[in-house]
């Protein structure tokens, strides 16, 4: 049986280290199965560099026709059959056609590679980064081992952060102004702001912020989108008179935001919106959705 | 129906206990194990048992006063992480991160309140930050809880003067506007629960909201507790913005109960250095407020405030005390044209006791109530509400009680004013009152003006004040009312003769118009004054002040013979005739013989004309011998004339022992002792005689009748008459005489037809006992007797 599974056993393995690896952060990232590991975590036009060792099994001699490693920058839409478009894919030969006797290590180096796009977990669209390293063998195939890593972009803070405010209102019926302090919000951001009550008719029962992410892709010709609400956060208990005037401070820090991404590549686009909903006694919904924008500040990953 | 919802209220109260319980369970076991993320999950989650809305207030409170309890253990709990190296911060914005907002504010409070002990922020920064975020509960019941857990959580970190928690940037200032903003929209809370709900459940839900002011009130205590506020900011800050509020709110249980409460907790100083302001609020009151409650509290307590200590009144002066409260009572009464005329007169009554006991030297300002009283009620029938009149009978009495002196009542021109609006029956209670005051008081009236005001007072007793009829009127209590006119009438006096003429005069006056019921009541103790009066004058030798004088003896019978001839026309002859003999002896010591004559002459006809009972006539034939037999002013001529008719009436009584004794009576007319002119022995035999063959026709009357012959006690009476006189020294009255009257009753007595009588032998025994007696003494006496043989 041993000789069995030695067959189909990779004839070697292959290790790859950054060079920076015992330094550089790691941040969890979730894989499809659910289970959450830590991956390095990069930035737009940093240097990758590092380590491939192929160290083949017991003695074993590996004739290839060359190694190589590939950095590969992908968007997968689930929705297209499970198709990836390499936006990025940068190849660097390690090794001419020829036979690996023993423990072999080659020092790799992307430098300064373009990584304008950040890892992205959506629902219909995964955007994800990945060092590919290439055994080629004309026999019993290539030699393939993958290493995911996560490239976060950060922003500035903007110059122009207004604040949203904006009245609204059903004539006769309930007339509101609500006010956010900003219109772009960092993923530790606060939101602060405040609902006033101008005329109140209905009898609310309650009232709500949510925190909506709209995920648009494109597959082909079609446009799908998908909205999923992130967070529910209840501001009001109660129904309130006219005059009243109802604090918003919302902590986005315990949600799983992501920077707002307007347009990845013609793919997909993912933007929040913060939905004030207010409940009446019988249940009927009335709300205002508002485009935020999320973006991430250096040293915010978690 | 209600049945099953109160079952249904306890079913979900015993659910939310439970799920309490539950969360606690885990909230413990995350406290113990320092599982700081699960002990924030589980706390939330048992406080979500809060967010029902199906408990009544009062079942509310026990799920409440549970989750405080489990709340307490979870501050001990943050203060320890803190310690552990948690950042206070941090744990702030953590207990934030909760979804639903009642648990989150609940726990923010809990947090902040460990915030503040830490002091890494101002106190006042957090305590505003906790006020302001609580706002997200708008629903009243859960809302006024959860303020009500700040105002609990904070009351003992906020930045008094004093306190820990004073700094440079914390000051009491911050203090007191936490605890006003939390006030305010408490109260707001508070009165928006009216509106919630079903029309026909309004009932049980005020019933709900007056369990749930307690919560609302607990603010100003806190605000009365914080040291800090002195009274400037008492002024400037705390009192505009509770009255702001709580005018604003427009709702009467709200305004009612918060008005009492801010008397009730803050200093009487305060209130006395800010009563414009404060009463500068009542008539931006609702109109249904009952107003008059709480005022008369004010006024209460700064009476008793006043009556603490002497120091304080200048106080009252300096600030105008009473004129404040008379002009915003006027506005009160004015902005609430609907109220009932018992809150008006209740607010007077504690304004009056207010005046007295602050300015008890103010008499006007009393007098300025009574008035301000009298114009509300005037244009008004007389008070037929009960209460109302009940508490104008507390009004008027409060200035007997204060001065314990109906003079200075008296002054007070507004006060008989007030009364007339009292029903009859209140009047009498009133007048009762004020007479009892006098009596208890032993207060002086002596001069005639007062005894005008008086009566004019107390006139429901004088006369009957409306035509109505008073069938009701109990026997006794009619006596008893004009028994203590009577008292009344006895007390008055003064040692002027002058001014006391003129207090009769007037007493006189007024009690005139009693009529038959009150006059046999009134005129008796009168004319007993009068004749105090007279003897007084008689005491003095000379007048000192020569011919001016007015007030003479002769004046004052004119009077009396006027006041008691009243007494005969209504009728009360008996009464009247008693009467005129009291003032025919005045006269007799006053030497005025045509005086007294007259007095008798009114008498005689009185007895003549108007007494036909011959019960009573024989007590009045026995008064006039009586009077008569004192009498030394009047001439020969008078005294045969009266003399002649007293024995002439006495012969003509109905019954022949009644004569007899009339008669014999008569026969001390006379002979008086100290009367050297009076000393008739015939005459008085004469009489004698005449009554024992009275006695005699008596005797046989008796036996013609009865078969029996009568007593001896007339014989025997008789009998006694002859040794007075033999004694004195009545030539007329001899011994044969006495002895054969002996003989004549010891035949009597053991004549066969004579009746058994014990105490006629025994009354005989002792007569000649007393003979014996007086022969064994010897001495002139003694000799006398010696020639009788018993």
């Amino acid at each position: 049986m041993n000789f069995l599974i030695e067959a189909f056993k990779p004839a070697c393995s292959i290790s790859i280290k950054f060079s920076d690896g015992k330094t550089r952060k790691r941040v969890p990232i979730k894989r499809e199965n659910g289970q959450t590991l830590l991956a390095p975590l990069f930035r737009n036009q940093e240097n990758i560099a590092g380590k491939i060792t192929i160290e083949p099994h017991q003695g074993k001699r590996i004739e290839h026709n060359g190694v190589k490693v590939e950095l590969l920058g992908q968007i997968e839409m689930y929705l297209d059959r499970g198709n990836f478009y390499d936006f990025t894919s940068l190849v660097r030969e390690l090794d001419v056609p020829g036979d690996i006797y023993e423990r072999t290590t080659y020092p790799f180096e992307f430098s300064m590679v373009e990584m304008p796009y950040e890892t992205y977990n959506g629902v219909n669209v995964r955007l994800r980064y990945v060092l590919k390293v290439t055994v080629s063998r004309n026999y019993g195939g290539s030699i393939i081992e993958y290493l995911n890593f996560l490239v976060h972009n950060y922003s500035p803070p903007p110059s122009i952060n207004t604040s949203i405010k904006m009245e609204v209102g059903i004539e006769d019926c309930l007339h509101i102004e609500f006010e956010y302090n900003k219109s772009k919000y960092h993923l530790k951001d606060v939101i602060i702001g405040k609902i006033f009550f101008f005329l109140v008719k209905i009898k609310i029962k309650n009232m709500d912020i949510e925190i909506r992410r709209r995920e648009s892709t494109v597959t082909g010709a079609t446009n799908h989108v998908e909205t999923e609400t992130l967070a529910k956060f209840e501001l009001m208990d109660g129904a309130p008179v006219r005059g009243e005037s109802i604090p918003v401070r919302l902590f986005l820090s315990p949600y799983e935001l992501t920077p707002t991404h307007r347009n990845i590549n013609n793919k997909f686009s993912v933007k929040y919106y913060l939905n004030l909903v207010l409940v009446d006694e019988e249940g009927l919904r009335y709300f205002k959705q508002q485009q935020i924008t999320i973006y991430r500040l250096p040293l915010q990953d978690t | 129906m209600i049945a099953d919802g109160v079952e249904d209220e306890e079913k979900w109260l015993a659910a939310g206990i439970a799920g309490l319980q539950q969360n606690a369970f885990y909230m413990h076991r995350a406290l113990d194990s320092n599982n700081l993320r699960d002990a924030l999950k589980y706390s939330a989650q048992m406080l979500s048992e809060l967010r029902t809305s199906r408990l009544s207030p009062h079942k509310y409170y026990e799920l409440y006063m549970r989750a405080f309890d489990e709340l307490r253990k979870l501050e001990m709990f943050f203060k320890e992480e803190t310690r552990r190296g948690c950042s206070i911060v941090d744990l702030y914005e953590l207990v934030q991160h909760a979804g639903n907002i009642l648990p989150r504010l609940y726990l923010l409070c809990t947090v902040g309140s460990v915030y503040i002990k830490s002091k890494e922020a101002p106190a006042k920064d957090v305590l505003k930050d906790l006020v302001e975020m609580c706002r997200g509960i708008q629903h009243p019941v859960r809302g006024l809880f959860l303020r009500s857990y700040l105002a609990q959580v904070s009351r003992d970190k906020l930045p008094d003067i004093g306190s820990e928690y004073e700094g440079d940037a914390d000051t009491v200032v911050d203090a007191v506007e936490f605890v006003l903003q939390n006030f305010t929209e408490m109260n707001k809370l508070w009165v928006r629960m009216q509106h919630q709900g079903p029309a026909r459940e309004k009932e049980k839900r005020e019933k709900e909201r007056s369990e749930l002011r307690d919560l609302v009130g607990k603010n100003l205590h806190v605000l009365s507790q914080i040291e800090g506020i002195d009274l400037d900011m008492y002024k400037e800050t705390v009192l505009p913005r509770v009255l702001e509020q709580v005018v604003n709110c427009k709702d009467e249980i709200a305004q009612y109960y918060l008005m009492d409460c801010i008397i009730q907790v803050f200093p009487d100083e305060y209130h006395l250095q800010t009563l414009d302001v404060l009463l500068g609020a009542f008539p931006q009151l609702q109109p249904t407020v009952d107003i008059k409650t709480v005022l008369s509290r004010l006024m209460e307590r700064l009476s008793n405030y006043a009556a603490s200590s002497a120091d304080v009144l200048p106080e009252f002066l300096q600030v105008e005390a009473f004129s404040k409260l008379n002009n915003a009572i006027g506005k009160v009464i004015e902005a609430q044209p609907d109220m009932p005329i018992l809150g008006v007169i209740t607010l007077y009554s504690s304004l009056l006791t207010f005046t007295l006991h602050v300015h008890p030297d103010r008499l006007d300002y009393a007098d300025q109530v009574l008035g301000a009283c009298v114009k509300k009620l005037s244009g008004k029938e007389k008070l037929e509400d009960k209460k109302a009149t009940k508490q104008i009978v507390a009004l008027l009495s409060a200035p007997l009680d204060k001065y314990n002196d109906i003079v200075t009542a008296l002054k007070l021109s507004n006060y008989p004013r007030v009364m007339e609006y009292l029903d009859s029956e209140t009047n009498k209670v009133m007048a009762t009152v004020i007479i009892q005051s006098i009596m208890k008081n032993k207060t002086r009236i002596s001069t005639a003006d007062r005894v005008e005001a008086l009566f004019e007072l107390i006139k429901g007793l004088i006369k009957d004040l409306d035509d109505a009829f008073h069938d009701e009127v109990d026997e006794d209590d009619f006596k008893e009312e004009q028994n203590s006119v009577a008292r009344l009438i006895q007390l008055l006096h003064s040692d002027d003769p002058e001014e006391m003429f003129k207090i009769i005069c007037t007493v006189r006056k007024h009690i005139l118009g009693g009529g038959p019921k009150r006059l046999p009541f009134t005129v008796p103790p009168l004319v007993f004054s009068s004749l105090k009066l007279v003897r007084q004058l008689q005491g003095q030798e000379e007048n000192p002040f020569g011919e001016e004088e007015s007030t003479t003896p002769k004046k004052i019978f004119q009077v009396l013979n006027q006041t008691v001839e009243t007494l005969s026309n209504i009728p009360a002859p008996e009464l009247a005739l008693q009467l005129f003999l009291q003032c025919a002896e005045a006269a007799n010591d006053c030497d005025l013989e045509p005086v007294a004559y007259e007095f008798f002459t009114q008498a005689y006809i009185l007895y003549e004309e108007e007494i036909s009972d011959s019960r009573a006539q024989v007590t009045a034939i026995h008064l006039i011998i009586g009077t008569l037999q004192r009498m030394h002013v009047f001439g020969v001529e008078n005294r045969d004339t009266l003399t002649h008719k007293a024995t002439g009436y006495s012969a003509k009584l109905l019954k022949k022992p009644d004569q007899c004794r009339a008669v014999y009576a008569c026969s001390h007319l006379f002979w008086v002792d100290d009367q050297d002119n009076v000393k008739d022995g015939e005459r008085v035999l004469l009489c004698l005689k005449r009554a024992l063959r009275i006695a005699n026709a008596a005797q046989q009357m008796s036996n013609a009748a009865r078969g029996s012959a009568g007593s001896v006690t007339l014989f025997v009476e008789i009998l006694n008459k002859y040794l007075y006189f033999f004694e004195k020294g009545n030539p007329q009255i001899t011994v044969a005489a006495i002895q054969s009257l002996i003989e004549l009753i010891t035949t009597e007595m053991h004549s066969d037809s004579s009746t058994l009588d014990p105490a006629a032998d025994a009354f005989f025994a002792s007569t000649l006992r007393y003979m014996e007696f007086q022969k064994q003494k010897g001495g002139a006496i003694g000799e006398k007797y010696e020639p009788i043989k018993v």
